[in-house]
Order: C-alpha cells, then sequence, then structure tokens
C-alpha cells in the first residue's frame, strides 16, 4: 500500500493539516509553441478543497495550461507546485502518482475494455499493485469494491460489462470522469466536463461532479457559465495567456474588465458558451 | 463493427466471478464464490485434448504436424501477449524464440559432453525448454528496453531492423550460430527414466503437449494479473494510462520480456523436436509465422492464436505434401481473414455462436449453402489454374495428379473448364455473398434489438 492509496477517502474534507500550503501553486508560468506565447505568466494559488473553475474566450489557453499542470506538455518558463512540490519536467504517470488526476476535453477512455474495466484499471496503480503480474486481478477485492462504488456512483452500474467505446456520449463522459477519480487522487482537473452535454445532461453532470469531487481540490475548465457559477468557489478568467482576474462568482460577474472580455454577453444568463 | 467491440470487451473482461449479487428488497449483498465450473471443464477438456490425440491421429506424420502445432501454439500465443494483448506490431520475434533455441541447443550439447552441471539425462532434456525460455526473456530485457521505448509504427520498424540485424549476426558469428549448417544436437541421452528416452518421436509429443499445455495455462493467467489488463490499456490508449499512474514504456517493457521468456520456451522445444538450430530460427520469415497465427485466429482472444496455429500449420506441414503452392494458398487465406474477418477465425465462430444463442441461424441456413457451394466452385477453378500453372511453369513434364485425376496441364479443354468454374462460380458467389450480407445484417440487428431491450429491463 502506497501512500497515495492512503489518501483515498471520499468522505475526507479538504480542511486538513497543511492547509496552509496550496494545492496547487502556479507562479508565472509560461509556454510558448514556436515564437507564439501563448500562455503569458500565469500566477495562481489553489488552496486545498476549494472548487476552481477556469474560464476564458476560446483560444485564451485554458486547455493549455491544463496540459501544463498534469505533465502533458512541458512548461517553457516558471513552476508549478502540486502540494508543495514542484512538478516540473515530471511526465504524466509522475504527476499522477504524486496526487493529480486529469480528464479530457474529448472523451479518452479505453474504448476495447468494459466499464468495469475502465475503471479497475484505473485503480489498481494507486491501489499499490504497479505492474504486478503475481496478483489476480479477480481477487484483488479492494480494486473491485472500489471501482463497484465509482461504477454506483457515475451510475454505469447496469452498464458494467458493455465495452465503452460502446456507451452513449453522456455515459462515456461519466465514465471519464469516474476513471479520473478512480485512482483517488485529491487534485482533480476537469477539462469541459459537460461539453456537448444537453441542458438536462449537463445538470446531472454537476450533480455527480460534486458528489464525486467533495473533499477534493477541483479544478475545471468550463464553457457553461450555468455550470460555473453553480459548482465553484471561485474562478479565474484567462484571456490571451494571462489570467485577468480569480475571485468569487459573485465578484467576477461584476468584474469590468471580464465582461469585456466576453464583448458584451452577459455572464449571468446561463447561455452555452 | 459494434458486435465484435463487445466481444472483445467479454473477452477481455470475463465476468468476475466473486462479484457480489444484490438480492431482496432492502439491497443487501449476498458473495458466493461459485465453483468455478466452466473453467475446470475447460482446461480439463484440453488436457484431455493433448493426451488423446495420438490416440486418434496415429501416424509418424500426424504425430509430427501435431508436435509442430504445439511449438506454434506457444510461440503464437507468447506473441499474442504484446500483439493482440500489448497493442505492439513486431516483425522480429523470432529474435527472442530462435536465441532462446541457440541457447538451449548449446545447453543440450554441453549436457551431453557431461561439461554443464546438469546430468546427461532425460530429466534434462525435460527441462530444456526453461533454458530457451530464461535467454528469451533476458534478451526481452536486453532488445525491448529499446525497441519498447517506442510504440506503433516506430516499434515495428526497430523490431524489423533487430531482427534483420540478428539474423547477419547469425552469418557473422558462424562459431555461435553454426552459419549455413547450424548447430545441430541428440536429443536421446543417458538412462531412460520410466522407459523415457525421448528417441520415439511419440514421447517428444507428450512433452511438446505438457509444455504447452503449462504455457497456455501461465499466458492466460498473465491476461488475468494487473500487468495483463494494464498492457490492454496501454493498447487501447497509452495517453490515458499514463493519466492513470503507468510509464507505458515500462508497461510494453514488462510484456515483452514475459512474451519473449515464452518465445524462448517454443525455442527451446523446437531444439528437442528437431535437433537442429539454424539462422532460420531467427529470420524475419520465421518471425512472420506467429503474426500469421496470431491473426488468422483472432488477435482479440485469447485463443484466437490457439486456432491460427493449428490452421498455419496445416498450411505450412500438411499442405506441403499435396501442392508446391502452400504458401500461394496460405498468403491468399491471410488476405480473405484481413479483409471480410478481420477478428479472425475466433470472431467468426463467436459471431456466429451468437447467432445460434438467439435461435437465428436457421434464417442463414440457405446463404450459407448458397455462398459455400459456390465458393467452392469458385475455389476449384482457381485450384486448377494455379496448380496447373505451377505445372507447366516448374515441372518438366506436363502430366499431373489434379484431384486425384491424371490429367495433362496443357490441355486446352482444362483451361476452357477452369476458367469456367472460376466465371460461374465467382458470379455465382458474388450473388450469393450480396444475400448472404442481407441475411447476416437482418440477423444482426435484429440480435442488437433484443440485447438492447435485455439492457432496458
Amino acid at each position: 500500500m502506497n501512500a497515495l492509496a492512503a489518501t483515498y477517502d471520499p468522505t475526507r474534507t479538504g480542511a486538513v493539516a497543511g492547509a496552509a500550503v496550496p494545492a496547487l501553486a502556479l507562479s508565472d508560468v509560461r509556454k510558448s509553441f514556436g515564437k507564439t506565447e501563448i500562455i503569458r505568466g500565469v500566477t495562481l494559488s489553489i488552496p486545498r478543497g476549494e472548487r476552481h473553475a477556469i474560464i476564458g474566450p476560446n483560444g485564451a489557453g485554458k486547455s493549455t495550461l491544463f496540459n501544463l499542470i498534469s505533465g502533458r506538455f512541458p512548461v517553457s518558463a516558471g513552476d508549478i507546485a502540486l502540494n508543495g512540490k514542484s512538478i516540473i519536467g515530471k511526465r504524466p504517470f509522475e504527476i499522477n502518482r504524486m496526487g493529480l488526476s486529469r480528464s479530457f476535453q474529448i472523451t479518452n477512455i479505453f474504448p476495447r475494455l468494459s466499464v468495469y474495466e475502465n475503471i479497475r484499471c484505473a485503480t489498481l496503480y494507486a491501489l499499490g499493485y504497479k505492474y504486478s503480474f503475481w496478483h489476480r486481478l479477480d481477487k484483488l477485492r479492494d480494486a473491485r469494491e472500489r471501482a463497484e462504488d465509482i461504477m454506483t456512483r457515475i451510475g454505469l452500474r447496469a452498464r458494467r460489462d458493455v465495452a465503452a467505446g460502446l456507451l452513449t456520449y453522456a455515459d462515456q463522459r461519466a465514465l471519464e470522469i469516474g476513471i479520473t477519480i478512480a485512482g483517488g487522487a485529491d487534485v482533480i482537473l476537469l477539462d469541459e466536463p459537460t461539453a456537448g452535454m444537453s441542458r438536462s445532461e449537463s445538470d446531472r453532470a454537476v450533480e455527480l461532479i460534486r458528489r464525486m469531487t467533495e473533499g477534493k481540490t477541483l479544478v475545471m475548465v468550463e464553457h457553461d457559465m450555468s455550470v460555473v457559477f453553480n459548482l465553484a468557489d471561485r474562478i479565474s478568467v484567462v484571456v490571451y495567456g494571462e489570467v485577468i482576474a480569480s475571485d468569487v462568482p459573485a465578484r467576477i460577474r461584476g468584474n469590468r474588465a471580464v465582461q469585456e472580455a466576453y464583448l458584451g454577453t452577459s455572464l449571468t444568463d446561463g447561455g452555452h458558451g | 463493427m459494434s458486435s465484435s467491440l463487445e466481444q472483445q470487451a467479454r473477452e477481455s473482461a470475463p465476468v468476475d466471478p466473486d462479484a457480489p449479487v444484490r438480492s431482496g428488497t432492502r439491497g443487501r449483498t449476498i458473495r458466493f464464490r461459485p465453483y468455478n465450473v466452466g473453467r475446470w471443464v475447460i482446461w480439463g477438456g484440453t488436457a484431455l485434448l493433448f493426451a488423446v490425440m495420438p490416440f486418434v491421429f496415429t501416424s509418424g506424420f500426424a504425430i509430427t504436424l501435431m508436435s509442430q502445432m504445439g511449438i506454434l501454439i506457444i510461440f503464437a500465443l507468447a506473441y499474442n501477449m504484446i500483439f493482440g494483448q500489448g497493442g505492439m506490431l513486431s516483425f522480429g520475434h523470432a529474435v527472442y524464440s530462435g536465441l532462446g533455441a541457440y541457447f538451449a541447443v548449446h545447453t543440450l550439447n554441453r549436457v551431453a559432453a557431461g561439461t554443464f552441471f546438469l546430468p546427461a539425462s532425460p530429466i534434462s532434456v525435460m527441462l530444456l525448454p526453461l533454458v530457451g525460455g530464461v535467454f528469451g526473456a533476458f534478451f526481452g530485457v536486453l532488445f525491448g528496453y529499446l525497441t519498447t521505448r517506442k510504440a506503433g509504427t516506430a516499434f515495428a520498424m526497430i523490431t524489423l531492423g533487430l531482427v534483420e540485424m540478428v539474423f547477419a549476426a547469425a552469418w557473422i558469428f558462424t562459431g555461435f550460430f553454426g552459419g549455413e549448417g547450424g548447430i545441430s544436437t541428440n536429443r536421446v541421452m543417458g538412462q531412460p527414466v520410466l522407459g523415457i528416452t525421448f528417441g520415439p518421436s511419440i514421447q517428444v509429443y507428450y512433452l511438446i503437449a505438457a509444455w504447452c499445455f503449462l504455457s497456455m495455462i501461465a499466458m492466460y493467467a498473465f491476461a488475468h494479473t494487473p500487468l495483463g489488463r494494464i498492457s490492454n490499456a496501454v493498447r487501447d490508449n497509452p495517453e490515458r494510462a499514463e493519466f492513470i499512474g503507468y510509464n507505458t514504456q515500462r508497461v510494453r517493457w514488462f510484456v515483452l520480456i514475459a512474451s519473449g521468456f515464452f518465445a524462448g520456451i517454443s525455442g527451446g522445444l523446437s531444439v528437442i523436436s528437431y535437433e537442429i538450430v539454424t539462422a532460420e530460427n531467427v529470420s524475419a520469415v520465421r518471425s512472420a509465422v506467429p503474426l500469421l497465427a496470431a491473426f488468422i485466429g483472432g488477435s482479440m482472444f485469447f485463443f484466437g492464436p490457439i486456432l491460427g496455429a493449428v490452421i498455419v500449420d496445416i498450411f505450412a506441414v500438411a499442405l506441403v505434401h499435396y501442392t508446391k503452392a502452400w504458401q500461394f494458398y496460405l498468403g491468399t487465406f491471410f488476405v480473405l481473414i484481413v479483409m471480410f474477418a478481420p477478428g479472425g477465425v475466433a470472431s467468426l465462430i463467436l459471431m456466429n455462436l451468437r447467432v445460434i444463442k438467439y435461435g437465428l441461424f436457421w434464417r442463414l441456413r440457405d446463404p450459407y449453402v448458397g455462398v459455400l457451394l459456390t465458393g467452392l466452385v469458385l475455389l476449384l477453378g482457381i485450384i486448377m489454374v494455379i496448380e496447373m500453372g505451377y505445372q507447366l511453369t516448374l515441372e518438366w513434364t506436363t502430366r499431373m495428379s489434379l484431384f486425384g485425376f491424371q490429367v495433362d496441364a496443357a490441355s486446352p479443354e482444362l483451361w476452357v473448364i477452369a476458367i469456367g468454374l472460376i466465371v460461374g462460380g465467382g458470379l455465382g458467389f458474388e450473388v450469393m455473398r450480396r444475400y448472404f450480407r442481407r441475411e447476416w445484417g437482418a440477423v444482426q440487428e435484429q440480435i442488437e434489438e433484443q440485447v438492447a431491450r435485455e439492457l432496458k429491463l
């Protein structure tokens, strides 16, 4: 059993010892592709247990920011610290083992494995089975129980043995979240979890996200303003690779710079972005 | 497409026997562990099959053929650990079986000469495949570290380069590889143990059968460990695997080492069976064999490569006795499978079993008969053309035996008949194929509907 597994506890609240160390701290993070600087000095501190939304117009660099935090792309300059430890130069699996897990904007699952296998696979490393070839999968009670618990919570229990590639879009999005939280990471990054969903589907997704990230630190990129204002404790607005505002939802609504960035679109109408 | 996806999911995710079953109105969870009858029946049946086959097929030729099948089954299953299960297309897997075989043959010769710590006894011969396995795994550690750093096409190209490199080395380091003549050996040594000398080929068959059976169980078990399952995940989506904590290079490397071990076992057995190892054992040509077997049998199913190995050996060993064109037939068969049944023979079987399960096979009876009969006519014509063509170009006489008849390959009448069969059979086959496809589609649709209804209930 490793440290990661020990941290898995769905009922744990965010306010524990060490709350002074932010779950995620970005300082002057920059990223260039060729000569174009996409992220232009982002500094951001997200305390433990916070639900933090990152919003901004298309092409503002929100997804790029996620890719930097999760190690998908290397940063060009600056530092990112996860629970006080720098993750610069670390590969995605190393960052995941340090307690950060992410979902993807475009569904990123294991299409030929069943729903159950998708989730169980996502529990294995964190439960300490790593590369084991001396354990029998079906004898691993903890992996099975955790996978079944998550399947029930994301509402896919009835689809247990269906190949993930055959699920409906909404079910795949739910599975995406299930895989993301299955390892028990305490910092969860969700990239547009409700993208492409109908109103009722996205309402259900918000409920699901709320339940599944109880006591965890949640960072999400989202276009749907009703989702953002519904879920987030704090919102950061990214425009042209910079954070122009970072505050509680009520004050973001009234922020002039933010309203200008959205070119007059009202942030209160709750329409799809 | 969708139905094969579903089957793949089932195959890679057998229903968990320990899964709790909810019952009662209060949602109480009852756990029960059914004595896993299915698994015992299948493995017991397999063991029985290995045991009785020599009593059914008693000829020396059959024993040789079945021995060869056993060796290829291990090799094909080992290959499929990286190919079907792990998503790595290798063109050079004979490196592991072949180098395992070379180390095994040198070991055997030293054992016979008394310059090795094992006694010159049939017991040592029984354990020889382990030597092949250890060296197969050793080269898996060595070469695999380099090859598995890449995935996909890059991996495939590196394996092709690697096998050419080792093959070339075999002609340079003739002391170890034996050059043109290879390294030969004698499997008979020491005092018989319980009457076993490994002189008669039937004794070798049972040795191969035993190793094949053990290897099958071990590889099946491997597929159901965390590493085995994660290799499926890496196959499906390497990027996501990284984001659930796995170093995909490591996963590929570890799986390749395990695969190299079993490939080496098959190499060790080939030493005992053929008593010779040549450079051909480490060639790209030899590497293609398990790839053909895995693909023809069905790489997405554990048992697929077993079927494939049997089929490929029937082509390679049995058909050789009847025709020089066996490679042509094998190649054609391979192309047909890739085009029309990419899931391999295993998926064909499972799809038809599904149709039978839903009681709809009667609807396919007429289309099947039509397709098979017209297909047979077409095949007859094609075989005539190929065989007569081979006879005309490769032999000194035009007299030949065709389907048991003595005929003249140069006679125009036969060519007219052959062309007629091809044209007539081809046209009829095309009509029947469309008929079959229509009916097949309708049947599948009906099954999908039924499945959807069951899911909703």
